[in-house]
């Protein structure tokens, strides 16, 4: 007797009797008939070579939340790192919101049928805009490395010119995306910046502003923690020398700095992470650009860009902005290209920025200013450590350098990790000159309390 | 039989734009206040801000109570359809079907949502094991040997490959020489798109008679200035080209690289792989063959797979295990890497979905989600050519794997309308139907994909609703005319989209433009 064949819960159709009534009404009498395009050669030799499967759901379980038990989260332990993926709170609303499989589970429905998705993340790119203080912003990129890198296209696009001026105190995880972006299509130089104050390099910027520069990027704050104040100068010797300015900006501090449209910048991107996506191992990142309304840029978005429109009906009707523009209408002569990229997390920061308010993004950026001066004061006043370079004023990270400890920064980060504290980023490799320096972050989840059990643990590990 | 058609009426709130449900001084969610002490030492921290970078007003967000703002979405939510809720197979390329619940749970898990990728990689040996193990499925699956699991997608599985190419011909002297690469008018546009993007010139293969890239112009095409063939395979039309090896040998002889994009891979699991037809690199889309959900386009992944020659170019870092002490680490020491595509080093949660998805079917169950794809398409084929109206795309080539294009050319001849009237009357229906990438090369398009999901009797419903369409394009035209008529909205203007003097890509910029319901201001 044949062996009895498995009927697959994913699978309706392998329950057998159905099975062979569908080949039956398709004329055949096996899946093979109907694979016939596929020659000898081509096909697999044999079964793959898999583990045995946990076909139940209950085995299956055991199996995956076995391996999942090896991690230690950033809530089991107290985390200090920041450099780019942060840990804020996630109000619970947001979790429940992109939980909903009509969100979850959909694609690329119409706007007949798929009204929520569209009104959903025109409302995002809404609130999106009013917090940059610009008018346009697209639906997410894959995250703000690529939103950087494409603003950067969208200058040299609009200026005709192909290189890019990039802060040497950007993030150097996302220089190296926007290297691999760019290449070999536009070419890009680092500005200096002052070690003293964190801030960049003008009379630098000065030298390297010619003719062939599309876009002067910066990030603010810079990838050390540093508010970059002097961006209308940067701003303005930009545009004396015919090239836009691109800042990268993190959203979460927006409630209380000013938003790079109103010192001078062209493009303002970021990565929309901090507003209510949990970090996901470095997964939960999103990219935004925001613009003027002004047609020369908006044609230049290689993104969706969700528009409101009426309908026979009078209610509110969406689609996309300027299809022509994608790789979805015009494959080899669109603006860059399009994809599925991190929708359900406009979706998140959709629901996140309702929440909030004006004044829970104020509130936000005043309590991580409070507590971010305070560590920086109490870590800076151990023996042997400083953190009063750069000088400027920081937003949410900062740098603790360790170097007249005598110590190296993995040494310490262990010892603090078997007290159950993740120390804050090592920084001695990609900014060697910073000697032997971290960079801790400070979000809102921060308490007093733990700022000072850190504060403790050092002590101790550093006597 | 009775018919299976429904009375479905989508849900129709009316839902406002949120910035009119905004109420002065409500409050969503409430922020952790900095304790006294700190306040005593440090001030309201706002006057520390230099005073030019000092933002004074509030940004013009809604201000709504949560119980405003969780009802607000969940009529945005209900207005919207979701692979869960419907006959999801109008999607073809795509590869609706069904995510398991559990995998959910998991990827909801603190134990995944709240790592940092910077935390020591002896914290985060979970994630990492399931990155490797990931791997080592893939290698089966693809027959090809290193992986990088760091694209956010397939287009980004695209650009990882482009820069994989480069990196290459960069590393052999010849990169200034291969300036083109070679795809098909019926792979999906990222393989046009992004190597012009990355600086490619583009050769575009026209279809044969029978559908299949033509192998003469390929010829042709070929030179030694040639980088890279990037070709989907079943093409977008769901033939197979059954001669794909001529092609990879074709293209190795004159020293070029052969790159796959299986971003939908659902008809060949465990029958046909990239590593036989001689491709040197592939990407799968777990978010497509490998069940993680599509969330409204994105979180995704496009994972890459390539051959040992190419392992040391691919994007940093890769994940390893150290033999001796059984640990996995990250390992960012690969000189000759094509550089970072994304930041940190990829989507966790769609990783770990596809992961759970693979463990629960092992071999056999890959494969038989593949072989009745196959069966449920060719089953739904049948049968919707004889819809009145239908046809198929090449119809000298029969042969299909998993999804088909078809063509309502004869109906639009007959009738006046086309693919774009059927797919405003589908919303109807309660369900949903995708007119196919453009240029329309194919009459009157539309791509249809059952994968292994579907029942057979949410198939014969989906057959059921074609034919009911097909006869009011026939018999009741002012019933399309006016389509939709059960969905969230009515016809949309499409005017206000592409007139750069009527769009509105804001609230604010809106506001700007009009007042009240689109009066100019």
């Amino acid at each position: 007797m044949a062996e009895k064949k498995r009927v697959y819960p994913y699978i309706p159709n392998s329950e057998p009797r159905i099975r062979e009534a569908m080949l039956r009404e398709t004329g055949v009498d096996s899946v093979d008939e109907l694979l016939t395009d596929i020659p000898a050669e081509l096909r697999m030799k044999g079964r793959m070579n898999l583990p045995v499967p946990f076909s139940a759901e209950a085995d299956l379980k055991r199996h995956v939340e076995g391996i999942l038990s090896r991690n230690i989260t950033s809530g089991e332990y107290l985390s200090f790192l920041g450099a780019g993926c942060y840990d804020h709170h996630i109000p619970a609303v947001v979790d429940e919101i992109i939980g909903r499989s009509e969100f979850l589970t959909a694609y690329a429905g119409e706007p007949y049928e798929d009204h929520g998705r569209f009104q959903a993340l025109f409302e995002y790119q809404s609130m999106m805009a009013e917090l940059l203080d610009f008018d346009v912003c697209n639906v997410p990129t894959y995250d703000g490395a690529q939103a950087a890198s494409t603003s950067l296209r969208m200058a040299s696009r609009i200026t005709g010119r192909k290189k890019a001026l990039l802060a040497g105190n950007m993030n150097p995880d996302r220089l190296r995306v926007v290297q691999t972006y760019l290449d070999p299509v536009m070419s890009v130089e680092i500005i200096g910046w002052e070690r003293d104050s964190g801030l960049l390099d003008l009379e630098d910027l000065g030298s390297r502003l010619a003719t062939d520069v599309a876009a002067v990027y910066f990030e603010n704050p810079s990838y050390l923690g540093a508010i970059e104040d002097q961006g209308e100068k940067i701003a303005r010797m930009a545009r004396e020398a015919g090239a836009l300015t691109v800042v990268f900006v993190d959203p979460s501090s927006l409630g209380v700095i000013q938003p790079p449209s109103r010192y001078g910048a062209d493009i303002a991107c970021g990565d929309i992470q901090p507003l209510g996506i949990h970090m996901n191992y470095g997964g939960g990142v999103g990219g935004f650009i925001c613009t003027r309304s002004d047609r020369k840029y908006v044609e230049e978005y290689p993104s969706r860009l969700f528009g409101i429109a009426p309908t026979s009906g009078k209610e509110w009707g969406f689609g996309d902005v300027a299809w022509e523009r994608t790789s979805f209408a015009n494959r080899e002569t669109a603006k860059e290209f399009v994809g599925t990229h991190a929708a359900l997390w406009g979706i998140a920061a959709a629901v996140y920025l309702a929440s909030m308010g004006p004044k829970g993004m104020a509130d936000l950026g005043k309590v991580i200013i409070q507590r971010s001066l305070y560590a920086r004061k109490v870590i800076g006043e151990i023996p042997g450590v400083s953190t009063s370079t750069p000088s400027a004023f920081c937003f949410k990270e900062f740098v603790v350098d360790l170097t007249r400890t005598g110590r190296k920064v993995g040494e310490i980060n262990e010892k603090l990790l078997s007290r159950g504290i993740f120390g804050g980023k090592d920084l001695s490799e990609d900014f060697p000159e910073l000697g032997q320096s971290a960079l801790f972050c400070i979000t809102e989840k921060i308490t007093m309390r733990d700022i000072d059990r850190l504060v403790e643990v050092l002590g101790d590990i550093l006597c | 039989m009775t018919s299976r058609i429904r009375p479905f009426h989508h849900m129709r709130w009316n839902e406002p734009i949120i910035y009119q449900l905004s109420v002065e001084g409500q409050r969503g969610i409430l922020v952790p206040e900095a304790e006294k002490e700190i306040e005593q030492i440090v001030g309201d921290g706002l006057s520390s801000i230099p005073g030019n970078m000092r933002r004074k007003d509030l940004p013009n967000l809604p201000e709504m109570a949560q119980p405003q703002v969780v009802r607000h979405f969940n009529h945005l939510s209900q207005e919207n359809l979701g692979a869960d809720s419907n006959i999801d197979i109008g999607q073809g390329t795509c590869t609706m079907k069904h995510s398991p619940k559990i995998n959910e749970v998991f990827a909801r898990s603190h134990k995944i949502t709240d790592l940092h990728p910077y935390q020591d990689c002896s914290t985060v040996q979970g994630i990492l094991e399931i990155f490797y193990r990931t791997e080592e499925l893939f290698r089966e699956i693809s027959g090809l040997d290193r992986c990088s699991v760091q694209p956010g997608g397939g287009t980004h599985g695209v650009v990882a490959m482009v820069s994989m190419v480069r990196a290459w011909h960069r590393d052999r002297g010849e990169d200034q020489q291969r300036d083109e690469i070679i795809t098909t008018l019926f792979s999906h546009p990222a393989d046009a798109a992004v190597p012009k993007a990355k600086g490619y010139k583009v050769v575009i293969l026209p279809p044969d008679e029978e559908g299949l890239p033509d192998l003469e112009a390929y010829k042709n095409a070929l030179s030694e200035k040639t980088a890279a063939i990037f070709f989907t395979n079943p093409e977008d039309t769901g033939i197979f080209n059954s001669r794909i090896l001529e092609f990879t040998e074709l293209a190795h002889q004159k020293g070029a690289l052969c790159c796959y994009d299986q971003a939908n891979a659902n008809g060949l699991l465990g029958i046909a792989r990239a590593r036989e037809a001689g491709f040197d690199m592939s990407f799968f889309n777990l978010h497509k063959t490998f069940s993680s959900p599509h969330g409204c386009g994105g979180p995704a992944t496009g994972l890459l797979m390539v051959d040992r020659k190419l392992g040391v170019y691919l994007p940093v870092p890769v994940v390893r295990r150290n033999e001796r002490t059984g640990r996995y680490f990250l390992d960012f020491n690969l000189p000759k890497s094509c550089g970072k595509v994304k930041a940190f080093f990829g989507v966790a949660p769609v990783v770990l979905r596809a992961y759970a998805w693979i463990m629960s079917l092992g071999a056999d169950g890959l494969e038989e989600a593949s072989r009745i794809a196959v069966l449920n398409n060719n089953y739904f084929m049948k049968k919707m050519l004889k819809v009145r109206g239908c046809s198929i795309s090449f119809p000298r080539h029969p042969g299909r794997v998993e999804q088909v294009r078809y063509s309502w050319e004869k109906l639009k001849e007959e009738t006046g309308f086309g693919t774009g009237d059927v797919q405003r009357r589908i919303a109807d229906f309660g369900t949903h139907y995708w007119a196919s990438h453009e240029p329309w090369v194919i009459p009157e398009p539309f791509t249809i994909e059952p994968s292994e999901s579907y029942s057979r009797d949410d198939i014969d419903e989906y057959l059921e609703i074609m034919e009911q369409i097909s006869r009011e394009c026939y018999e009741e035209p002012e019933v399309i005319r006016h389509a939709p008529h059960n969905s969230t909205v009515h016809h949309i203007d499409h005017e206000y989209l592409d007139d750069p003097g009527k769009w509105a890509i804001t609230w604010r910029e809106y506001s700007k433009k009009y007042t009240g319901y689109f009066q100019e201001r």
